[in-house]
Parts: C-alpha cells; sequence; structure tokens
C-alpha cells in the first residue's frame, strides 16, 4: 500500500514538473532574441574628401555601428570604430587637445587609438582610410 | 447600513478586518516621524500606476515613434506636459523616499527579529523601483537615456560566463536599439508592475502581521500608543498631502525635459551622467584605472558592487550574534558608512 502511494506520488511529482518544463523552455528560448544575420561590411564610403575640415572629426556609419573619421592632416585621415572599449558610449574628436574622447566616464584615447587614461580598457579599433579620387573609404583592416 | 456590513462579513470576514484595524495601534516616541516614510512611498507609487495609466494612452514604443509620441504629450496633449512631468518627479522621489524609509529602518533597528522578511521584500521592492527607474528612463528615446543604457546594459554584459547572454536579453539584440525599446517597455508597463503588486502585498501583510517596531533604546511594556486608524491614518493623510504639495511644485515649476532625440550615430554628449540616485557607482566606476593588477577595471567595480549589495541585504542576518544580542554599533556604523560613500560619491558624480 505504502509501495503504491510512493510510485503515485513519484508519478504525479514526475509529471507536474515535466509540465512545468515543458511550459519554461520555449517561454525561454523565446525570450532569448534571434541572431539578426548582418551583412558583413568590410568597407564603406565616408562621403567627400572636402566635406571633411583637418583637424576634425566626424561619425560615419560602418555597417550598423558607428566609426570615427579623423581628418588629420591635407591629405591624412585615421579611422576607428567609435565604440568605446569600456562600457559601449560613442567617441568623440576633440580638436583642440588632438584627441579622442568618450564623454561616459572620461575615457582618452590618443591619435593611434591607444588609451591615454580614463577607464577604457583595451585601444579603439583601427581601420584603414584610402582616398578615391575625392571620396574616403573606410576598410576593415585585414 | 447593518444589514450591508453583515453581508459583508458572511462573504469577506469584515468584522475580522474591522476588529484587526480597531486595535492596530502604533507607539509614540522621539522616532515616530520615520514611520511615515513607508506610506509616502507608498502613495508616490500610487501616483506612478495612475499617471503611468495615462501616459500609456499616447506613449508609442518604438525609436521611430517613441521621442515624438512624448513630444506630443507634452506639447499637445491638454495637461500632457503635468502628466508627464508628475511621472518623472513622482518617479524621483518615490526613491528617495524608499531610500529614507531603507536609512530609517536601519538606524531604528527594526529589521530585528522576526522581520528579516520584512527586509528582505523591502530591498527587493527597492531594487524593483530601480529597475522601474532605469527601464522607464530609456522610453523617451532621448540621447542621455541612450547612453544610460548602452552603459548600464554593457555592464551587465561583463558579469563573467553568462554576461553576454543577460546584455543580449536586456537588449533583445546585440545592441541598444528598437528591440530594447520594445522590451524596456514591457519589463516597465507590465513585468515589474505586476512582480511588484505581488510583493507590495507580502511587505504590507508582513508589516501588518509583525505590528510596528520600535527602537531597541526606547523599552518598557508602557509605551504611549496611538490608534491607527483613524489617529495615526489622518496624519499618514497629512503626510501624503505634503508629499503632493512638494511634488506638485516641482512638477510645476521645473516641468521635466525631454532633451534631444536619441541618434545611434552621433557620440556620447558632454556632461552625461545617469539619474542621481545611480551616481555614486558612475562616478565609481569612472575612478576605477583600466586594470587593477591583471582585472579589467569595470568587472572588480561590478564585482565589489555585487559584494556590496549582498552584504547589504543580508544585514539582518549578521546584525545579531549567536545568542541573538543586536550588534546595534556594527549595523549603525555600516549604515552611517554606506550613507557616506552614498552621498560623497553622488556629489562628485554630480559635479565633475
Ligand atoms: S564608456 Fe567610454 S569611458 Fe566609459
Amino acid at each position: 500500500m505504502a509501495q503504491r502511494r510512493t510510485i503515485v506520488r513519484w508519478l504525479l511529482g514526475g509529471g507536474f514538473s515535466a509540465s512545468i518544463v515543458s511550459f519554461l523552455y520555449p517561454a525561454i528560448k523565446f525570450m532569448n532574441p534571434p541572431a539578426i544575420p548582418e551583412a558583413a561590411v568590410n568597407e564603406v564610403s565616408a562621403g567627400k574628401v572636402q566635406d571633411l575640415k583637418v583637424n576634425a572629426g566626424k561619425i560615419v556609419k560602418f555597417g550598423s555601428r558607428p566609426a570615427l573619421l579623423i581628418r588629420t592632416g591635407e591629405s591624412e585621415f585615421r579611422a576607428f570604430s567609435a565604440i568605446c572599449t569600456h562600457l559601449n558610449c560613442t567617441v568623440q574628436y576633440q580638436d583642440a587637445r588632438r584627441e579622442i574622447w568618450c564623454a561616459c566616464h572620461n575615457g582618452l584615447y590618443d591619435l593611434n587609438g591607444k588609451v591615454v587614461s580614463g577607464p577604457p580598457p583595451a585601444p579603439l579599433e583601427e581601420y584603414a582610410v584610402r582616398v578615391r579620387g575625392d571620396e574616403v573609404v573606410l576598410s576593415k583592416r585585414a | 447600513m447593518a444589514a450591508i456590513t453583515e453581508w459583508l462579513d458572511e462573504r469577506l470576514g469584515w468584522n475580522a478586518i474591522r476588529e484587526f484595524a480597531a486595535h492596530k495601534s502604533v507607539p509614540v516616541h522621539s522616532a515616530t516621524m520615520w514611520y511615515y516614510f513607508g506610506g509616502i512611498t507608498l502613495f508616490l507609487f500610487t501616483i506612478q500606476v495612475l499617471t503611468g495609466v495615462l501616459l500609456l494612452l499616447y506613449y508609442r514604443p518604438s525609436p521611430t515613434e517613441a521621442y515624438e509620441s512624448v513630444q506630443f504629450i507634452v506639447t499637445r496633449v491638454e495637461f500632457g506636459w503635468l502628466v508627464r512631468s508628475i511621472h518623472s518627479w513622482s518617479a524621483n522621489l518615490m526613491i528617495l523616499s524608499a531610500f529614507i524609509h531603507m536609512f530609517s529602518v536601519v538606524f531604528l533597528h527594526s529589521y530585528r527579529r522576526p522581520r528579516e522578511l520584512t527586509w528582505l521584500s523591502g530591498i527587493a521592492l527597492l531594487g524593483l523601483a530601480l529597475g522601474f527607474g532605469f527601464s522607464g528612463y530609456l522610453l523617451p528615446w532621448n540621447k542621455l537615456s541612450y547612453f544610460a543604457t548602452k552603459v548600464g546594459t554593457d555592464m551587465a554584459g561583463s558579469v563573467p560566463l553568462i554576461g553576454h547572454q543577460i546584455a543580449r536579453f536586456l537588449r533583445g539584440g546585440d545592441d541598444v536599439g528598437g528591440g530594447t525599446l520594445t522590451r524596456f517597455f514591457g519589463f516597465h508597463v507590465a513585468v515589474l508592475p505586476g512582480i511588484t503588486t505581488l510583493l507590495l502585498v507580502l511587505h504590507l501583510v508582513l508589516v501588518q502581521k509583525a505590528g510596528m517596531s520600535s527602537p531597541p533604546w526606547i523599552k518598557g511594556e508602557n509605551l504611549p500608543q496611538i490608534r491607527f486608524f483613524p489617529n495615526f491614518f489622518l496624519r499618514e493623510l497629512m503626510a501624503w498631502y505634503a508629499a503632493l504639495g512638494v511634488l506638485g511644485s516641482l512638477a510645476a515649476l521645473f516641468p521635466w525635459e525631454l532633451g534631444e532625440k536619441a541618434d545611434p550615430f552621433a557620440p556620447a554628449p558632454a556632461g552625461i551622467r545617469p539619474e542621481w540616485y545611480f551616481l555614486a557607482p558612475f562616478y565609481t566606476l569612472k575612478l576605477i584605472p583600466s586594470h587593477v593588477w591583471r582585472i579589467e577595471g569595470e568587472l572588480l567595480g561590478l564585482f565589489g558592487f555585487g559584494l556590496l549589495a549582498v552584504w547589504w541585504v543580508l544585514l539582518p542576518f549578521w546584525s545579531a550574534d549567536r545568542r541573538g544580542t543586536l550588534r546595534q554599533r556594527l549595523v549603525t556604523g555600516a549604515g552611517v558608512a554606506l550613507l557616506a560613500y552614498l552621498a560623497t560619491f553622488s556629489v562628485l558624480g554630480y559635479l565633475r
């Protein structure tokens, strides 16, 4: 008798737990956002040379992410991912100091993308810049 | 009338409730004023629910429409500016009064046995309030809130092992964007209110069950008491009116700003800082260098905040020794230290 009761209890308990799991599993999977395939962007046009003054910077779209293009000289450009390596803010060019600055926690990078001061743990990813005719082109470094 | 009460009593046990309310009393002593802050927090929460429901009539949770819909509310809808301003101000005042409530519980040592669960449920409610603040902050989809959300979710992402999963879950994708906005909207208007209501009921029931605590230094069986109904309740009502006065003047005189629309391709604006109740951790993050020994600074910060939170949540359990004697000085010292840290770092975070 007691044995039968134990078996019934296990069956009931097991069935109940199984149904809970079968509710939870799809729900949890549902919460996890599906990966949206991103067209791998390796090269973007960043506009005309004359649109950017010397010693100025601007944010351009690199796929779905921001990149920072800086004109350091008459025909010299530098480009980095504009995403701060600390906590993801978007950096900006500071012409007076000739540095890259992140407003969120005062992170400073030099014109090679290296961290000068502040909390960022790693340098900014650098992109290659070419001038094609009067067009500036950014591309991922191999 | 008698027939109605009898009818209700048969169905609801009305007389027992009345009996309970008639006997509920509140001790009167030098620190009685601190008892009001729990009620004030509750009052402000009610205001949040009511104004929140109103805002829902016009708000649209999508990156292309969110900012515009809030703009519509504050410029075109009659009293829209007031309703939105009250919602924002009341949120801040509610968190302030929850903090006051919490610290008064600490300094009056009301978390003691048998009120550990009351403390735990209260802390959970505070956590939910911060969650409301964080998720609601993003909804107008302005620049400040956009970057605040980036930073906040990125911090969650630096949790070892599961961080990436958490960040993706919060953002509804790999980056802060439309997916994040709909998610935060869902958290803010459905998930959090649901959990909060349950916990709030639990918290209030626990408070009723244990009765009001008096501080350990006020001893004696014959502490003067006042009846909850109507004496204390009427005083609490006065406190609510005072809170309403403060709230109304702030909301009317300093309408909450909307800021500029978020733009994923604009740099973080200078002078960016989070809401005041996140300033202390924000400033701490600013101070921690990129690497301490071999550990990344942000990870260290997160770990530190985590430890601090656990230690604080467990306060009722380390506040007494094995024999159950209250370590009164230790707790007071800890409370003062935490308060001092929060206050100085918030001020510094605001100024720099
Ligand atoms: S996000 Fe750039 S310094 Fe923190």
